[in-house]
């Protein structure tokens, strides 16, 4: 159970990062928002083959990181933590895809192989983007920033909520998990005889406040619709910061950057 | 000014699976004066309270709030003029920041933003909270999170503060505090409460429930008093009006202890 304290301990890690002053902090987390949407949805896009055309997407987290003085190695870990998903999602490919792509003489790479490491390379790349985008704005910086773009607020309000009492829900499983570990002498793992009941007392429990939540909304006037009032302004860096990078995202995307470059040197030289 | 009275009439209330909630409860608050609701627990008081702005609706009997008799048209105004400070401030403090959440009420009243923020940070510096106002409610300390409750109603500004155990779980100097706030409002105050000592400081007519009816209703010292009625209704005197009568307690270890079972010999 430490575990997931520890872990929720570093989600407000983020949230202490977010409350920075560097000039990418105070961007208006809308700007930052599309940016990061627009860089995820250009890496994905990439061939599955195409690994030389995601280099030029590494400027993005890079810049960030160095621009807004986070901590890399913390980011690192995070993108770590993660990647059992992405290795799972591309173990097989390279039994499926046997098909010989690259050559380099001593050692033929197979298709499956190049597109197992692009499907690695492209999680890094988004996962990455994603945390930098919460460690610059904090995660309630982007839900404020969704409900300004026009996303329905049912979803904002499942966001908000989600992110208020993930704590007070994990405090109250790790409050009931002690107790049982306290009265069950053999220190043995946890049986399912016992981990099912828990669960559903705990689903009770969430359903109780849940409605007791509701209760207080209703008793100071809510009407299915939560009013933030957060003065953003969108202005003339907000809008160079998404057009620069939009632009360097589409480029990239469309063509093999890397490629370009290495002809253009090769034919000054 | 009497249209700040609350008045419960024949109130019944039976829970979906069967357990009576209450049974039979009528009393009038007139404006500006400040009630403790005490009893053991699950005698009622939360079941009450919770009719008072309609979050419950009673089987019988009718409630009036100000001029308006408790229905789902005027439960709208009910509820702005009567503001309950749930128990746990974890289920009252629910956006992100302290700021955002006493400007929550305010801002579904649909009040002009300046006097939104003129509320909310009024609302704060009355309860000594100013300086919260841009930390996650998380993050705040037991006492700091009742704080900020209360302010989150006083910034819908009601002429009724209803309180469901404001004492509860917090540390004494946090609970002084809180009852100098309390004595210092000036709204009709209706508070549910183990705490008779609070009780005794706050407020100046007691009613007691027993099983969800009314056992006692009057000033408060005089029901704090009357020892059988405590004792009938599960209760004891506030801690202040008991004698003291120090156990002399190392004696007590060695001598005096309970043989409910036999010692074990090895």
């Amino acid at each position: 159970m430490a575990a997931i304290e520890n872990n929720l301990f570093d989600i407000r890690t983020m949230d202490t990062l977010a409350s920075g002053s560097t000039g990418l902090h105070r961007l208006d987390p809308r700007a930052k928002l599309i940016t990061t949407l627009v860089f995820i949805i250009t890496v994905v896009s990439l061939g599955k083959y195409e690994i030389s055309m995601m280099i030029p997407f590494v400027i993005y987290p890079v810049a960030m990181v160095v621009g807004a003085d986070l901590p890399v190695l913390y980011l690192l870990k995070k993108i770590l933590l993660v990647s059992p998903f992405a290795l799972l999602i591309g173990i097989f490919n390279p039994l499926l895809d046997t098909r010989p792509l690259l050559d380099l003489g001593f050692l033929s790479l197979s298709g499956g192989w190049v597109s197992f490491f692009s499907i690695l390379i492209r999680f890094a790349l988004t996962v990455g983007a994603a945390l930098i985008l919460i460690c610059l704005t904090g995660f309630n910086g982007v839900c404020m920033a969704l409900e300004k773009l026009k996303v329905p607020s049912p979803f904002v309000v499942q966001l908000l909520f989600l992110y208020r009492y993930l704590f007070v829900l994990v405090e109250e499983a790790s409050r009931m998990i002690r107790a049982r570990s306290l009265r069950s002498f053999d220190s043995g793992g946890m049986r399912f005889k016992v981990f099912v009941p828990l669960l559903g007392q705990l689903l009770l429990r969430t359903l109780d406040r849940a409605q007791r939540i509701h209760l207080a909304m209703l008793c100071r006037g809510f009407d299915g619709h939560i009013r933030i009032s957060r003065p953003m302004a969108f202005g003339y860096r907000e809008t160079t910061f998404v057009f620069f990078w939009s632009l360097f995202f589409i480029l990239a995307r469309c063509y093999n950057l890397p490629v370009y470059m290495g002809n253009l040197i090769a034919g000054v030289f | 000014m009497s249209h700040h009275i609350v008045k419960a009439d024949n109130l019944y209330y039976v829970y979906p699976d069967g357990t009576r909630g209450i049974n039979g409860i009528s009393f009038t608050i007139t404006h500006g004066e400040s009630v403790a609701l005490v009893g053991a627990n699950g005698a009622g008081k939360s079941t009450l309270l919770l009719h008072l702005n309609g979050c419950l609706t009673s089987a019988k009997g009718n409630i009036r709030i100000g001029d308006d008799t408790l229905t789902s048209k005027t439960l709208k105004a009910v509820r702005r003029s009567l503001g309950m400070v749930f128990q746990d401030p974890d289920d009252q403090l629910f956006m992100p920041t302290v700021f955002d959440d006493v400007a929550f009420g305010p801002m579904n009243l649909g009040l002009p933003e300046q006097e939104v923020e003129e509320r909310v940070i009024h609302a704060l510096e009355t309860v000594g909270a100013s300086h919260l106002r841009n930390r996650p409610p998380h993050k705040l300390s037991g006492g700091e999170k009742r704080a900020v409750a209360i302010a989150a109603i006083l910034a819908v500004s009601p002429d009724i503060l209803v309180m469901d155990e404001p004492t509860s779980n917090l540390d004494p100097l946090s609970r002084k505090r809180l009852i100098r706030l309390l004595q210092s409002f000036e709204h009709t105050k209706i508070i549910a409460t183990h705490d008779l000592d609070m009780a005794l400081d706050v407020c100046e007519r007691t009613i007691v429930l027993h099983k969800g009816t009314i056992t006692a209703d009057g000033p408060t010292l005089d029901i704090f008093r009357n020892e059988d009625l405590l004792l009938k209704s599960g209760l004891e005197k506030p801690l202040r009006m008991q004698e003291y009568n120090p156990v002399p307690l190392n004696k007590k270890k060695t001598h005096d202890h309970d043989h409910d079972h036999d010692h074990h010999h090895h």
